[in-house]
């Protein structure tokens, strides 16, 4: 039991963002600055409440604000100028980053802060994004309850809804959607705020759990969420994906993560794997998706 | 649906073109282009790649407005904003690339931009009514699909015109724009397709279909425009020409 909650609980950090970034991918666009959003909105918070003296949970929300913000501009940018999600959001991964780091530097001359536990309202923050649930003797993090309620809600959205169908469709053929009367702009756009908001959700339990922030918090979280999603049978250009199936990828992600370890192989065989990985679900997507597009 | 059945048979749906002009920058796309046509007859615009067919065909579906000149449906002048405004003024187009989907599925292409909503609070799509009424509409175009949850990609290149037009009309289209609906398909597919159009007529729907094939299009139309750089050089019924003579006003 405690090996199963170990990589539960790094699957579902994971989980959580692939939710957003599947949803995003299927649309037909990438957000690699979800990763930096992490480190930013975890630094935010951390320095409203330790330098501004706010209570976490108006912090959070002067945080949630602005992240999404951060989302939307994102998703403005690719709508409006047409150029590809992933070089426009390759550059609010460093122009985030660099920012934070910057603005960190001159407020504190330091890029960790911690001490947000003596901060009001943490009790209550860390009851919800930070405690435990007990099975069997076990201490489950609710991190876990959290990803499976994404889970639900993300596949609720995709397959049960009408929005559902217009993510399927934007991302599966952008003009014939249009035709349809489809706002794919708007998709778009949303689904940037919601990879933005996924990206604040994983901060706020980062935040908690540590009892601080750093600045380079969430590194490469862009790439392994997206790693996830491929795993789980999102296709890279779109138009197809599963929210199971990325729940799927999270859970093989950090099962291999913590396996590597517990079997006593050096983790630097991790990259290793999770490249080879990669690679093969690419190569399966792209059959599958050959298969059905010419006949 | 009933009603909208009913309304089918007995209405006429009057489309008129009165010298419309289109011009992009400096370049005249369209010069005085003045055409009626009426529901139950198939209508075809006949003429070269870039003589102005798709330009004329954007306007009447609403992608582009005219720059001068009148578009009436029934007597009303109207001036729609988007495709979807056209949609819902009962004009619809079929295009022959973008109509269909490949890796969406059959229902979920069929209901596309307008999938019926369960009236619960999470107002969740109505799945059990769309692959069943997408079995139905199909069967009436003589397409018997099992599974409609399978990928569109999976039928063949008619089947997947032959959707598009079903939900075309499903939706109330009385004026349907068909554009090369067979040019992309093999003598066989091509067959299926020209034997649904026909059908339509019954239906009493205003066809309108764009061509290239002319001994196609003289089976099928019963009237007949030419267009050559922009100007409409030739409008006749088909009593009173042939292929061989439409033919020779393309290529004069």
């Amino acid at each position: 039991m405690q090996g199963v909650k170990s990589y539960l609980q790094v699957s579902s950090e994971i989980g959580i963002l692939a939710v957003g970034v599947a949803l995003l991918m299927i649309s037909g666009e990438f957000d690699l600055s979800i990763g930096s959003l992490i480190g930013f909105s975890s630094m935010l918070i951390t320095l409203l409440t330790v330098e501004g003296n706010m209570s976490i949970p108006l912090a959070s929300l002067c945080s949630l604000l602005l992240t999404i913000f951060v989302g939307y501009c994102n998703g403005l940018t690719v709508v409006k100028s047409g150029l590809p999600s992933f070089i426009i959001t390759l550059g609010s991964l460093f122009i985030v980053r660099g920012l934070t780091i910057a603005v960190s530097k001159i407020i504190t001359g330091r890029t960790q802060l911690g001490g947000i536990s003596e901060s009001s309202g943490y009790n209550f923050m860390s009851s919800l994004f930070s405690s435990n649930l007990t099975i069997s003797g076990v201490d489950f993090p609710i991190s876990i309850l959290w990803w499976i309620l994404f889970v639900i809600a993300g596949y609720f959205l995709l397959n049960h809804t009408q929005i559902g169908n217009w993510i399927f469709a934007t991302g599966a053929s952008k003009e014939s959607s249009m035709l349809m009367g489809i706002p794919v702009n708007q998709v778009k756009i949303s689904l940037f705020i919601f990879t933005a908001f996924c990206a604040w959700f994983i901060s706020i339990i980062q935040v908690i759990t540590y009892g601080g922030a750093d600045v380079l918090r969430g590194e490469q979280k862009e790439f392994i969420a997206i790693i996830a999603a491929v795993i789980g049978g999102t296709l890279l250009t779109g138009g197809y994906g599963s929210i199971l199936g990325v729940m799927i990828g999270a859970l093989i992600f950090g099962m291999v993560k913590q396996g590597i370890i517990f079997a006593g192989v050096d983790a630097d065989w991790f990259q290793v794997f999770m490249g080879v990985m990669l690679v093969s679900a690419v190569l399966v997507n792209g059959t599958f998706r050959k298969k059905y597009v010419h006949g | 649906m009933e009603l909208l059945e009913k309304n089918m048979f007995m209405d006429n749906t009057r489309l008129e073109l009165k010298s419309i002009y289109k011009n992009f920058g400096n370049v005249v796309a369209l010069k005085n282009i003045s055409m009626t046509t009426n529901s139950g007859q198939i209508n075809c615009i006949l003429g070269d790649n870039g003589a102005g067919k798709s330009t004329l065909v954007n306007i009447i579906s609403g992608v582009f407005k005219q720059s001068k000149g009148q578009y009436k449906i029934n007597g009303e002048t109207v001036s729609f904003l988007n495709p979807l405004d056209a949609i819902n003024a009962g004009i619809s187009t079929v295009y022959q690339s973008l109509a269909i989907i490949p890796i969406l599925s059959i229902y979920r292409n069929f209901f596309l931009g307008q999938e019926p909503i369960k009236n619960n609070i999470f107002k969740t799509f109505d799945k059990d009514f769309a692959t069943t009424t997408t079995t139905q509409q199909l069967k009436k175009f003589d397409i018997n699909i099992e599974d409609p949850k399978r990928m569109a990609g999976t039928l063949s290149g008619g089947e997947r015109q032959i959707l598009a037009i079903s939900r075309a009309l499903y939706f109330g289209a009385k004026i349907l724009i068909l554009d090369e609906p067979t040019s992309a398909l093999g003598v066989k597919e091509s067959n299926k397709v020209v034997e649904q159009i026909t059908n339509l007529k019954k239906q009493n729907i205003n066809v309108i279909l764009i061509s290239h094939n002319i001994d196609q299009a003289f089976m099928l139309g019963d009237n007949f425009f030419v267009i050559k750089n922009g100007d409409l050089v030739a409008q006749l019924e088909k009593s009173e020409t042939s292929a061989k003579s439409l033919r020779k006003i393309l290529e004069k």
